[in-house]
């Protein structure tokens, strides 16, 4: 499998389709990325943006009812969650769960050691860890009380979307999905949020960049641009759609999709 | 078939028995007190179902069990049998009872400052010691509780704390019962501690099982707090899963005194825990906080009731619980305001986590309110382990069993954090984590 990593994908979707509750949300999404891309995918409310992103985590909400997505030559949908993110899957939430009782810093080492531990490396101590975690929180510019103080709970919503990106910094995964992580930030926020995702971009690590608006890819630059409109990937082209897309509105799309194929990268 | 008539019949003859059986001699004042005691209990009988303090919690196995006096040998217990449930080796002060008997081998009195008593019961009643004489048996109030008079009309031994006005014992006074009884066995420990005018003090009782028998420890523990006192205490009840713990706990606190008390309850087959606080002067403040972690079919019931008999006062009542298989809690807060007790802030808060289909939990506040300047809230949660939080730990790499384990272990640390003694905490910590699937991948957490 090592010998195959060379020649395939990092990540292959093929016609994906993926219900909610009997509705059908996902309805044959096709898309491959590769090492150190960055892909966005972007569409109207509705249209399964976080559908793909929670089935690419493995939430078991959603029923995948026909296709498959190949990781780094293996059937991700095999895969449990915990599994999945110890083998570099990455997802930045929309909306970070509040975890009561547990603190960050305790939260970060665990997650970080189970990592660690799936791929055979030495656990870190506290101490190690620490001084990790402090070199890798420079990237978010966050602040060391949150360390102490319960995950998500009570930090604003800039705090929330940097704890998620200090989360990508310490688990250094190959493939990072992040889940509108411009919602609901001011312009601040959203440039030290995209500052770290891009001080984090690599050759070996591949993106997903979900997002409603074009804004944020003023500062993560996509490398391709997918629009997503009901269930399916209606359009591919580079950044200039993302401009397109904001001038012209996602109807103008919407409108074409009965004419265009879709293009995979 | 037994009947509750004849059972606390055998109880009137026991006590005839037992009524001359003490250590020493007795001081004249005590008597009465005794026997008014088994009066009340004799008249009342034991609870049944159909008594609303007791609807949800049914102790005919304990009415019906036979249980005999242990036997007073307490030296059959090593230091190196309860060396794991010290708080430091040699210099704490600890008095440790074996089945409800002190055992001076096992217990320690560190230095304490002046004045201060940590001692045997039975010898500060022979002694006829003021403290005692002026406060033995008036806070637990046994006129509507069968188990606290049926305490007072048989207890004579546990221990006696007393410190002086002013005086301040840092360290926490350790009070220790184990129990190591194969038969059905029954102890009355009847703990008192008398704090004066400005004084501090830190109390820990804690109750342990050698094995897994069959006992009954049925407790008293009065704490008098005299103006200005600023006190800590925390029960921990990790007896053996066959066991029946009753206990009730009587909190009387004068003027601007600060109670705070912990109740940790980790064991026994059916405990029960009466803690009445009486708030009697203006500025009396009492924090009352509680975790219940139960499994199998254990079942802890607490039953909390805070009297404001004083304008000013305030009382925070927290207690958590955690419920596994087929357990069952029951949580009661009676909060009671005093007519023209104004100003009054009390705060009661009950949550409640139940991790089976098969677990019930029973909660109820009861507010009794006869003031009108009054500031009274309390809220009850019921819920399950919240599933977004166990898919965002697995998405990060922690496994489910793990996720669940932390998750619980958070909700239960919310409470051990109360715990003011690092080294008792730290045991308790390890305690709780060893109940929880893959418990040991969460070392470290705190």
């Amino acid at each position: 499998m090592i010998m195959q990593q060379q020649k395939t994908s990092m990540l292959e979707i093929r016609d994906l389709h993926a219900n909610v509750e009997d509705r059908e949300i996902l309805k044959g999404v096709n898309l491959v990325v590769n090492a150190g891309e960055v892909h966005s995918i972007m569409g109207p409310n509705g249209s399964g943006k976080s559908t793909l992103a929670q089935v690419l985590a493995g939430r078991d909400t959603y029923q995948v009812t026909r296709g498959e997505i190949i990781y780094r030559g293996r059937n991700l949908l095999d895969m449990s969650p915990e599994e999945r993110a110890c083998e570099g899957v990455f997802l930045a939430f929309q909306y970070p769960v509040e975890i009561p009782g547990v603190s960050t810093q305790y939260f970060l080492r665990a997650a970080l050691n189970a990592v660690r531990w799936h791929r055979d490396e030495e656990e870190l101590d506290a101490i190690d860890f620490l001084k990790f975690l402090k070199q890798r929180m420079q990237i978010v510019e966050m602040d060391e009380g949150l360390l102490t103080r319960a995950v998500n709970e009570g930090f604003s919503g800039g705090e929330k979307k940097r704890n998620e990106v200090l989360q990508m910094a310490v688990l250094e995964p190959k493939l990072a999905i992040m889940d509108e992580t411009d919602s609901g930030l001011d312009i601040d926020a959203l440039r030290i949020v995209a500052d770290g995702v891009n001080q984090l971009r690599s050759d070996e690590r591949a993106f997903i960049v979900i997002t409603h608006y074009q804004r944020l890819l003023d500062y993560i630059v996509p490398d391709f641009v997918h629009v997503l409109v009901d269930g399916r990937i209606v359009k591919s082209g580079d950044k200039t759609l993302a401009h397109e897309l904001e001038e012209r509105g996602y109807s103008w799309i919407e409108q074409q999709t009965v004419t265009e194929q879709p293009v995979a990268s | 078939m037994t009947t509750t008539a004849d059972i606390t019949d055998a109880c009137a003859e026991k006590f005839a028995r037992y009524a001359g059986l003490l250590d020493g001699e007795l001081p004249s004042w005590l008597l009465p007190i005794r026997e008014a005691a088994l009066a009340q209990f004799t008249k009342q009988g034991f609870p049944t179902v159909r008594d609303e303090e007791w609807r949800h919690t049914n102790i005919t196995p304990l009415a019906e069990t036979e249980f005999e006096s242990a036997d007073p040998d307490a030296t059959r217990v090593s230091p190196g049998q309860i060396r794991r449930f010290r708080l430091g080796a040699g210099n704490e002060t600890a008095l440790v009872f074996v089945n409800g008997y002190f055992a001076e081998h096992l217990s320690d009195v560190a230095a304490l400052p002046k004045g201060v008593r940590v001692m045997d019961l039975a010898k500060a009643l022979a002694a006829d010691l003021p403290a005692v004489r002026n406060h033995y048996a008036r806070y637990a109030g046994i006129g509507k509780n069968a188990f606290a008079a049926l305490n007072t009309a048989f207890a004579g031994r546990g221990a006696f704390v007393e410190i002086p006005r002013g005086a301040m014992v840092e360290t926490p006074i350790h009070l220790l019962y184990v129990s190591c009884e194969e038969e059905p066995t029954v102890a009355h420990p009847r703990n008192l501690i008398v704090a004066g005018e400005g004084s501090q003090f830190r109390v820990i009782e804690h109750y342990v099982a050698l094995d897994q028998g069959v006992y009954f420890n049925n407790v008293v523990t009065e704490v008098v707090a005299a103006e200005n006192v600023v006190g800590d205490h925390c029960k921990v009840i990790r007896e053996s899963n066959r066991a029946y713990h009753i206990a009730t706990l009587g909190i009387h606190q004068a003027r601007s005194s600060h109670i705070s008390s912990q109740t940790i309850c980790l064991g026994g087959a059916l405990v029960r825990n009466d803690i009445n606080s009486v708030l009697n002067g203006e500025g009396a403040h009492c924090d009352l906080d509680g975790l219940y972690m139960l499994g199998g079919k254990q079942h802890a019931d607490n039953h909390l009731r805070v009297e404001h008999r004083s304008p000013h006062t305030s009382s925070r009542e927290f207690f958590r619980g955690i419920l596994d298989d087929r357990s069952q809690g029951v949580f009661c807060g009676r909060i009671i305001v005093r007519p023209g007790a104004q100003k009054i802030d009390a705060k009661q808060t009950n949550k409640n986590l139940l991790l089976s289909d098969r677990a019930q939990i029973n909660t109820k506040p009861q507010l009794e309110i006869l003031a009108d300047d009054v500031k009274c809230t309390h809220g009850a949660t019921i819920g399950q382990i919240d599933e977004d939080a166990i898919f965002y730990l697995r998405s990060r790499g922690i496994s489910e069993d793990a996720a669940r384990s932390l998750l619980t272990y958070a909700f239960a640390g919310e409470s051990l954090a109360q715990v003011r003694d690092r080294r008792l905490r730290a045991q308790l910590e390890q305690l709780v984590l060893s109940r929880l699937p893959n418990g040991e991948l969460l070392r470290g957490l705190a």
